[in-house]
């Protein structure tokens, strides 16, 4: 009798807590995960063990566990979506999948969530995918750890390395991703975070998003992307401590940012950019304690950005720290280190006596007139900064720095 | 040849005013690149010298030099040594002792405190320039007797290629903002060593920022190994050209 309810309460526990257990592999019962999903009830556990599997799309259409043993191989054999999660509480790691078939219209990816929740992707390997995971209308989902190789030579012939739309609470935190079009793309995608990725090698942007209201980017690597990270349209949105360095290119840029406002860019990293930040239609940012070293440009703000905080970043080494395209100016610029600032500090509060102005008249000359690039640093040019410094006629007199550092704050 | 260079070089370390020139280039790098932290700057305070104060020495003193050697030529001239020998060996003289002014003075810190890829494209550009100033200077001072007008000449030369060539470059380049003249003021500016070297040294320094729309046509035109060595060949031509010029007319001239 004992045994009798021992055996009925590890029943009923092991169906809640874990569900039946299933191998699939050569050297087992069932070899291939479709039949495995016929065979599985929501909540089991599938175990897929080391071997190649080409069984064209996997649709899971249960809540249950898919666990890659040694690596399986899921190959799409560039004809299939590989795997199509249209349940709710899908678990997916440990699998290689490879290969996803590559179509505009249906846009097939290694993994495709079809308007679910609490998906769980982690651990995985995507090489070659056309996308490599791609949320629609996911909520609640947590990509986590994935390594995304992408072999992409044009844009239009790859999808994005995470590929999120119309989504809600996303986690993306500490994948890899290079090699694809965007490494992470947002388009309606609300209260998400994104952290510590890094996005290498994209073709075009390191991370892209719009329309992405309410979204966190912190501790994340952007690094060689052909575009740099792109910020469309959106409000809200917060960037801590990421690294954005080497977006070198025409029209490439640590970070673009187009109608954004009420942003916070705190504690990030530009470094060696053509364009370390460009703000078109930006306001009420707040840019702060952030590093701009060895960019061809710092900050690129057109005239038409209005009470943005740029306050305590770093400005070294930069070609130029700041260019414009107008004469207006209602942004402050207040409390910055710059490294090309000359003047002196007599009360020894550690900020100059003397107002500092960023925009230079070349970078002005240039912003109008690309090819005169070929004369900067020759000696007129240096005889026209100069003289420019001293009686500002060109670049407006309020663009200024009241009270620049004398030393580079600790950041 | 390799007697007169050294008589050459020993009478002019004798003249005291290269070591004076040696010591104020080494005073002025040793203190730019060690109070500067941010090396990149000191870089460009040293571009600075090497497109306006390494030139104006070298025309100056080498007109100068030349003309204050012309009893030597004369003496040397009645002896059964070729012209050309005499004349290429003051230039090897010459040459070698700036040069090595040049290296003691800027590239020794620059060594020590820089060895990357700028410090290096500026002291390879130091190098050039030198001896092109050279040359300039030996065919004004062959053009003119008078020693006064030789030495005008020669400022005026230095002063055309640092200051005025870039006036007009830049007046050309606004005139005609609204045409492609992205090659054609790239030839031109290639046609200047002076400006020349300054775009060597810029494609190390302003890395990211030549990246952006200029840069595609900097880098299909200088960046590449192609454009190196068409760069360094147009230098090379500067240093060839002027002392062609100037080794006919000393060969025909009448002393």
């Amino acid at each position: 009798m004992k045994f009798f309810t021992s055996f009925i309460v590890f029943l009923l526990f092991s169906h809640i807590a874990s569900g039946a257990h299933i191998h699939v592999g050569p050297r087992f019962q069932v070899t291939s995960i479709r039949a495995a999903l016929l065979l599985a009830k929501d909540n089991d556990t599938i175990t897929v063990h080391h071997s190649l599997y080409t069984e064209g799309t996997i649709v899971v259409n249960k809540s249950i566990t898919l666990i890659g043993d040694e690596w399986p191989v899921l190959d799409g054999q560039l004809k299939y979506e590989v795997v199509s999660i249209k349940a709710d509480h899908v678990n997916i790691s440990g699998f290689v999948i490879r290969n996803s078939g590559i179509a505009a219209l249906n846009d097939p990816g290694g993994v495709k969530v079809y308007d679910r929740s609490n998906i769980v992707i982690e651990n995985n390997v995507f090489e070659n995918n056309f996308f490599a995971i791609y949320i629609q209308y996911g909520k609640n989902c947590l990509i986590k750890n994935n390594k995304i190789i992408g072999f992409g030579k044009e844009e239009q012939e790859i999808g994005n390395g995470i590929h999120c739309w119309k989504s809600d609470s996303l986690r993306i935190i500490a994948n890899k991703i290079s090699g694809h079009r965007d490494g992470i793309y947002f388009e309606f995608v609300t209260n998400s975070i994104v952290w510590r990725n890094i996005s290498k090698r994209n073709i075009r942007y390191g991370l892209h998003f719009m329309f992405s209201n309410n979204d966190a980017y912190v501790n994340n690597i952007f690094e060689e992307n052909g575009a740099g990270v792109a910020v469309m349209y959106t409000k809200h949105v917060t960037m801590y401590s990421n690294t954005f360095s080497q977006s070198n290119g025409d029209a490439a840029y640590g970070i673009l940012l187009k109608e954004i406002s009420d942003a916070e860019i705190i504690g990030n990293k530009f470094l060696s950019n053509t364009a370390a930040l460009f703000l078109e239609g930006a306001n009420r940012i707040l840019i702060k304690k952030n590093v701009f070293s060895g960019n061809g440009w710092g900050l690129k703000i057109q005239a038409n950005c209005m009470d943005n905080t740029i306050t305590e970043n770093n400005f070294s080494g930069n070609t130029f720290d700041i260019s414009t395209n107008g004469s207006l100016v209602l942004n402050t610029f207040d409390y910055n280190y710059w490294d090309k600032y000359a003047g002196y500090d007599i009360d020894k509060n550690r900020q100059g006596d003397v107002p500092y102005h960023p925009l230079s008249i070349y970078s002005t000359i240039i912003e109008n007139n690309p090819i005169a690039m070929l004369l900067y640093r020759s000696f007129i040019v240096s005889l026209m900064e100069r003289t420019e410094k001293l009686i500002p006629s060109i670049t407006p007199d309020n663009f200024r720095d009241n009270s620049p550092q004398m030393k580079p704050y600790e950041l | 040849m390799n007697k007169i260079t050294n008589f050459i070089i020993t009478d002019i370390i004798k003249n005291k005013i290269i070591i004076i020139y040696t010591v104020i280039l080494a005073l002025f790098s040793w203190s730019v690149l060690s109070l500067e932290d941010n090396t990149a700057k000191a870089m460009l305070s040293l571009l600075n010298i090497i497109l306006l104060a390494v030139p104006l020495m070298a025309v100056i003193f080498s007109t100068i030099y030349m003309y204050n050697s012309s009893e030597f030529i004369e003496l040397l001239v009645s002896q059964p040594i070729k012209r050309k020998t005499i004349w290429l060996s003051h230039f090897a003289g010459l040459s070698i002792s700036l040069s090595i002014a040049f290296i003691l003075g800027i590239g020794l810190p620059i060594v020590v405190y820089s060895p990357d890829a700028a410090g290096f494209s500026i002291l390879l550009m130091g190098l050039f320039i030198t001896p092109i100033f050279i040359a300039i200077a030996m065919l004004c001072s062959i053009l003119a007797r008078d020693k006064a007008r030789g030495i005008g000449i020669a400022i005026m030369v230095w002063l055309f290629l640092s200051l005025i060539y870039d006036g007009i470059v830049l007046y050309l380049m606004f005139q005609f903002a609204d045409y492609p003249i992205e090659k054609p003021m790239v030839i031109m500016s290639a046609l200047n060593p002076i400006d020349l070297a300054r775009i060597m040294v810029l494609l190390k320094v302003d890395v990211s920022a030549l990246m952006g729309y200029t840069g595609a046509i900097f880098k299909q035109i200088f960046g590449s190994q192609i454009g190196w060595i068409i760069s360094l060949g147009l230098l090379t031509f500067w240093i060839v050209i002027p002392m062609w010029f100037s080794l006919i007319k000393f060969k025909n001239k009448d002393l």
